[in-house]
């Protein structure tokens, strides 16, 4: 697939000059333009384009923000409220970056539901996966120290209460955690030069990202992309150009899914944050009642749910860690849950645990709530460790569709071009 | 659809332009915050007039001020220093406008239009040297003054005349006069 034709034709002079040096445009034709694409993705495909996009308009506003912004724990406060009162549209442009990682994160988990309900984990794409993961982690940790900027009591006390989970090594090693705790912060507590070593790492790892997201795209153009039927493409009727079919499925998505960012730039620009966040960080007082951004609730209930110090952080850090091998605890030979039926009620049971997970990480950790967190959470594991290998091999699959063509056409599509249903590639 | 761009265009075709346009222009517009966070700022735009006590500046002596994050010259010119001012011939200055703020371009470069009327002793200044942007020597009593008693640009040797006007050197223009008023006998608002 990735060795397709391309039908890259130079027009100009230049374009043939350019061709014989560094074939960029080819490339990027080849890859973006007449790429072939299955012909039956969804909405659902056009997360990626999404992604891609929150990305660039992050590290965009995340630039322009950080020329206004200034990482001492005597300023940074002051000048957060400095950008959205005095910088022109600084308002909007704090706003589009900070709504915008929700927004980021909202796909992200779109995204990742996505390749987990249509099997894009499994061969030959395990991977592109666990580049997937890797992304995610480095999100989640680009996510947590752009927290910490506006210096408010929310970002004060998720980052001692975030950086503390290593404290937690004190219990094998004694000493260990305490020392690394402090290496992190640079002193003996969170200050200051924890908050601009965080803006340093947070200016950087977008970058860093930028760059897997670049692995993880070629990883995706070598395999081409998965589709509802998880079937590969085997021949030119399975497949539509990218451009412009994919493209402008993507560019609509956008459209739509910019309605939704733009109500929350626009409307409620701090829905989505927490008002204690508008209190200047108190290294002496905790708010009585801290809960993390809502995109790591279902984390930090995993934490809450474990009584044990060290076993808390090592459920909640595996949790993710766990994603990265899902190419080898699945065992089904079928890639989509579409075909699955028994293991399509285990996904969804899935999905609501991390929902549920999320509403009980929003709630203080007493009473029903533990009860119910550590139930989920019982769930979340066993799901990863024990349905998915064990679905995988006593589920009876549906019968797959000789081809993606005839998925989307049925049997009077082109007659004579299939092959016979083929067991996947492994 | 180059195919069929050579004959009559079609409605695809209008489609096409009329969504290319309206994505170029969107994206112009979003594109505008991003420049424009760069101007200058609201806390900046409020700095930008300041009010100057004049009552300690003895005759002879001059301050420098900071106005908009730039050197404001005020001296109080001794009556030589005025008189010198007053005779040089427009027709032998190279910059031969006034270069004041609060008068048109066109104004002629005589002392008068170079202070307030009424306050012909005080001289106020942009203290940037208009060749590279250097700050003139001038300010403090054992200054190097330059050949015309004003004020002397250390950098590439721009002299300017007790009227901060250019005489020698590089400098293209006359010292700029910022836009100020004299809001009483003894203070002024510079901005």
């Amino acid at each position: 697939m990735a060795t397709h034709e391309s039908s890259y034709q130079p027009t100009t002079p230049l374009a043939k000059w350019l061709d014989q040096r560094l074939p960029v445009l080819r490339m990027m034709h080849g890859q973006f333009v007449d790429f072939p694409t299955p012909r039956n993705i969804n909405y659902l495909w056009t997360t990626g384009a999404l992604l891609s996009f929150f990305l660039a308009l992050q590290i965009a506003t995340g630039v322009v923000l950080a020329m206004h912004y200034t990482p001492t724990a005597a300023d940074a406060f002051n000048s957060v409220e400095h950008i959205r009162r005095d910088v022109n549209y600084g308002w909007l442009l704090r706003n589009l970056h900070a709504v915008g990682a929700s927004m980021f994160f909202l796909a992200v988990y779109i995204h990742i539901g996505r390749g987990l309900y249509y099997g894009s984990y499994k061969a030959p794409r395990e991977v592109l996966w666990i580049v997937g993961v890797v992304i995610l982690l480095l999100m989640m940790a680009t996510a947590f120290m752009g927290y910490s900027l506006p210096w408010g009591q929310m970002s004060f006390w998720a980052v001692t209460v975030i950086t503390n989970l290593f404290s937690s090594l004190d219990s094998i090693i004694p000493g260990l955690g305490t020392r690394i705790v402090q290496w992190l912060w640079g002193g003996f507590a969170v200050s200051g030069t924890t908050l601009t070593r965080f803006y340093s790492l947070h200016y950087l790892l977008p970058f860093v990202i930028a760059g897997a997201v670049g692995v993880h795209i070629w990883a995706l153009h070598v395999a081409g992309q998965n589709n509802p039927t998880g079937l590969d493409i085997k021949t030119a009727s399975d497949s539509v150009p990218m451009s412009p079919y994919a493209v402008m499925k993507d560019v609509f998505a956008l459209v739509v899914f910019m309605l939704l960012f733009a109500w929350f730039v626009f409307y409620v620009p701090d829905y989505l944050g927490h008002p204690d966040n508008y209190i200047e960080a108190n290294p002496l007082s905790t708010p009585p009642h801290i809960v993390p951004e809502w995109y790591f609730l279902p984390y930090y209930a995993i934490l809450r749910a474990i009584p044990n110090k060290l076993l808390g952080v090592i459920a909640m850090f595996s949790s993710i860690i766990l994603l990265m091998f899902i190419p080898w605890l699945d065992t089904s030979r079928v890639r989509s849950a579409k075909y699955r039926p028994v293991y399509k009620w285990f996904f969804w049971l899935f999905i609501i645990t991390v929902i549920a997970l999320g509403y009980l990480g929003s709630k203080p950790p007493e009473g029903s709530y533990v009860f119910w967190a550590r139930i989920f959470t019982a769930y979340y594991f066993l799901h990863l460790l024990v349905v998915m290998p064990i679905v995988g091999v006593t589920e009876n699959p549906k019968p797959l569709p000789r081809s993606i063509t005839e998925a989307v056409l049925g049997k009077s599509g082109p007659v004579g071009v299939g092959a016979p249903a083929a067991p996947e590639r492994r | 659809m180059a195919s069929h761009t050579a004959d009559e265009p079609n409605r695809r075709d209008f489609i096409v332009i009329a969504a290319q346009a309206f994505a170029g222009v969107g994206a112009a517009v979003a594109l505008w915050p991003f420049i424009s966070q760069m101007n200058p700022d609201a806390s900046t735009q409020a700095m930008a007039s300041i009010e100057v006590d004049l009552t300690p500046i003895k005759e002879g002596q001059a301050i420098t001020i900071s106005w908009r994050g730039k050197p404001v010259f005020i001296r109080s010119r001794t009556p030589e220093e005025i008189k010198a001012a007053l005779d040089v011939k427009i027709a032998d200055l190279s910059d031969q406008s006034a270069r004041n703020d609060d008068l048109p371009e066109k104004a002629p470069a005589t002392d008068a239009n170079r202070t307030k009327k009424g306050h012909e002793n005080w001289i106020v200044l942009v203290g940037i040297c208009t060749h590279l942007g250097c700050i003139p020597k001038g300010q403090a009593l054992n200054d190097a003054r330059g050949d015309f008693g004003g004020w002397l640009c250390p950098c590439h040797g721009s002299h300017y005349d007790t009227a901060g006007r250019i005489r020698k050197g590089p400098a293209p223009r006359n010292l700029e006069v910022p836009p100020y008023d004299f809001i009483s006998n003894t203070k002024i608002k510079i901005g």
